[in-house]
């Protein structure tokens, strides 16, 4: 157990240590009147701690799509609770980013922790076998975003219409 | 073997069934479908259907400006808007770095406050209703009508509020609002005596109450339910209290808990937190600062920095998140609503596994949804 957010963001360090660096955002030219925006410059450091005040989490986690079950595991071993999972279609970047929120029931830390995927083949693995809630969660933002949570034991429409093939929250989705 | 035979010799071990609940039925308040596989009088599986009233909030975020969702807000949790609108407002005051001035924000507590105990009576009247007993409904509506009458003269709203704007609120309360709170909370506190004799202690709500729909902190913590659900499981989690906002840290109140995690302590969880809300209110009105209700000098059309950032809450039914992702644009590029509703049902698969149907059904109750709560 942690007792402190500069534990936890050492241990985020550790466990993402030996990984590929991440790839610094692409700057994509946005034309005139795009509808299509891009991100903020992401901050230097793939772990870094934050201002609650500014930002309404304590701790935001960026590393690999495959580290986010290590990265599960790493909070639910530090006592946190789901909070949410979603995404956020990059379109102009090419990517979908993935968004792991999570809180703490005794102590009133937040955690952010997020993974990009490409968005030709948005695919990375189900943390709901560590978090139960997390299945509602990947069921609800792969049928928003189009985002396959792989092995995941029940990747059908919680929202949409059960035949639905399209993902609407996706920018370039015409109704 | 007809089923018939097969009843009489006792052998249907083993053999299962499957009802439908809902979408339209009683016990589940609003277009909630249960698929409940039975053995004889026990549930084997209850799989909620989810989806019926979907409108798709987040992506009319996308489509409007960040002033234009406000109304979205407050038709979401419909008993309890003033909540999201708050937890809405915050986002986007605190990515365009905007302050509210202390009178609003005083205001926006007592609001807040007045509308939790106006859900949590709502609960009260629908949840006995659940389980048999008609009578209390008649007098948790009586009361939850003063609240509305006091906040639709405020608002102009009874329930869809929109009164929340990024700065402040929309207009300020004037000496009737101020008088009429100050009644009704003195008109609620014997009111609360009286459903403790009336209801609390009756012998039928304890025997389908106590030891029924045991939820274990481990599994709220696994889901992700809060609210009052984890404070029934012993667990003192309070948005007010983890992550202070508007003007909670001035204010002196307790966060009601109970360890035992069945539908009872669910139930006195609630009544105590009117309680507590009453509580908030006089000392708010007390506290009540002179002054404007809203920042000076926030923009028309707001186009806060890029970047994103989170506002969470307390609602009535738990711990309400929104995230917002700005591209510095005068549309939000992405609003996440992350409602209490659908994680606390999202364990009931989980929690009502073994059940009797009955028991099912005061479980289900006792979570407290509002279906465009997990619909969104």
């Amino acid at each position: 157990m942690i007792s402190s957010l500069q534990e936890l963001a050492d241990q985020f360090n550790k466990l993402i240590a030996q990984d590929v660096p991440l790839p610094t955002t692409p700057a994509v030219p946005v034309a005139a009147g795009a509808q299509v925006g891009t991100a903020a410059p992401e901050p230097a450091s793939p772990v870094q701690l934050t201002d609650h005040a500014a930002k309404g989490f304590h701790l935001d986690v960026r590393l690999r799509p495959e580290r986010v079950v290590a990265a599960a595991t790493l909070m639910d071993e530090n006592g946190f609770a789901i909070d949410a999972v979603t995404g956020v279609d990059w379109m102009a970047e090419g990517q979908m980013e993935v968004v792991y929120d999570f809180f703490h029931p005794a102590h009133a830390w937040r955690v952010v922790v997020r993974a990009r995927v490409p968005r030709e083949k948005p695919e990375l693995p189900t943390i709901s076998e560590i978090y139960p809630g997390a299945n509602w969660h990947e069921r609800e933002t792969h049928e928003f975003f189009g985002i396959v949570f792989l092995g995941h034991p029940n990747l059908t429409p919680l929202l949409l219409p059960e035949d639905a093939t399209y993902h609407p929250l996706r920018k370039d989705f015409k109704a | 073997m007809s089923a018939l035979s097969a009843l009489s010799s006792g052998e249907t071990k083993g053999e299962t069934f499957v009802i439908n609940v809902g979408p339209q039925h009683p016990a589940t308040h609003g277009v909630l479908r249960l698929k409940m596989t039975m053995d004889g009088e026990y549930i084997t599986r209850a799989e909620p259907v989810c989806g019926y009233i979907h409108r798709m909030h987040e992506k009319m975020g996308e489509n409007r400006t960040w002033a234009q969702f406000l109304p979205n807000t407050g038709r979401i949790d419909y008993l309890a808007a003033m909540a999201y609108s708050h937890a809405y407002v915050g986002a986007v005051e605190r990515a365009a770095g905007i302050a509210a001035p202390p009178r609003a924000e005083y205001i926006r507590v007592i609001t807040s406050e007045l509308n939790r105990i106006s859900s949590h009576l709502v609960w009260f009247g629908a949840f006995l209703l659940d389980l048999g007993g008609f009578t209390p409904l008649l007098y948790a509506f009586d009361d939850r009508e003063k609240i509305l009458d006091i906040l639709e003269a405020l608002t102009g709203s009874r329930l869809t509020y929109s009164y929340y704007r990024f700065g402040g609120v929309c207009n300020d309360v004037d000496d009737d609002f101020i008088r009429g709170t100050r009644e009704f909370v003195a008109f609620m506190r014997p009111r609360m005596k009286m459903y403790h004799s009336l209801v609390t202690d009756n012998i039928i709500l304890r025997k389908r109450l106590i030891g029924i729909g045991v939820i274990s902190a481990e599994m709220c913590r696994q889901y992700g339910a809060t609210g009052p659900v984890i404070r029934g499981s012993g667990v003192g989690y309070d948005v007010r209290k983890s992550e202070p906002y508007s003007v909670y840290r001035d204010l002196d109140f307790d966060v009601p808990v109970y360890p035992e995690g069945d539908c009872m302590a669910r139930y006195l969880v609630r009544m105590e937190e009117m309680v507590q809300s009453l509580r908030i209110i006089e000392q708010a009105l007390d506290k009540l600062p002179a002054g404007p209700v809203m920042a000076s000098g926030v923009p028309r059309t707001l186009k806060p920095p890029a970047g994103d950032c989170c506002f969470a809450v307390e609602a009535a039914r738990g711990r309400l998140l929104v995230r917002i992702v700005s591209d510095n644009k005068e549309m939000p590029y992405r609003v996440r609503l992350r409602t209490p509703s659908f994680c606390n049902l999202s364990l009931y698969e989980e929690a009502s596994q073994g059940m009797m149907l009955p028991d099912a059904l005061a479980l289900l109750g006792s979570l407290d949804l509002v279906i465009p709560d997990i619909d969104r």
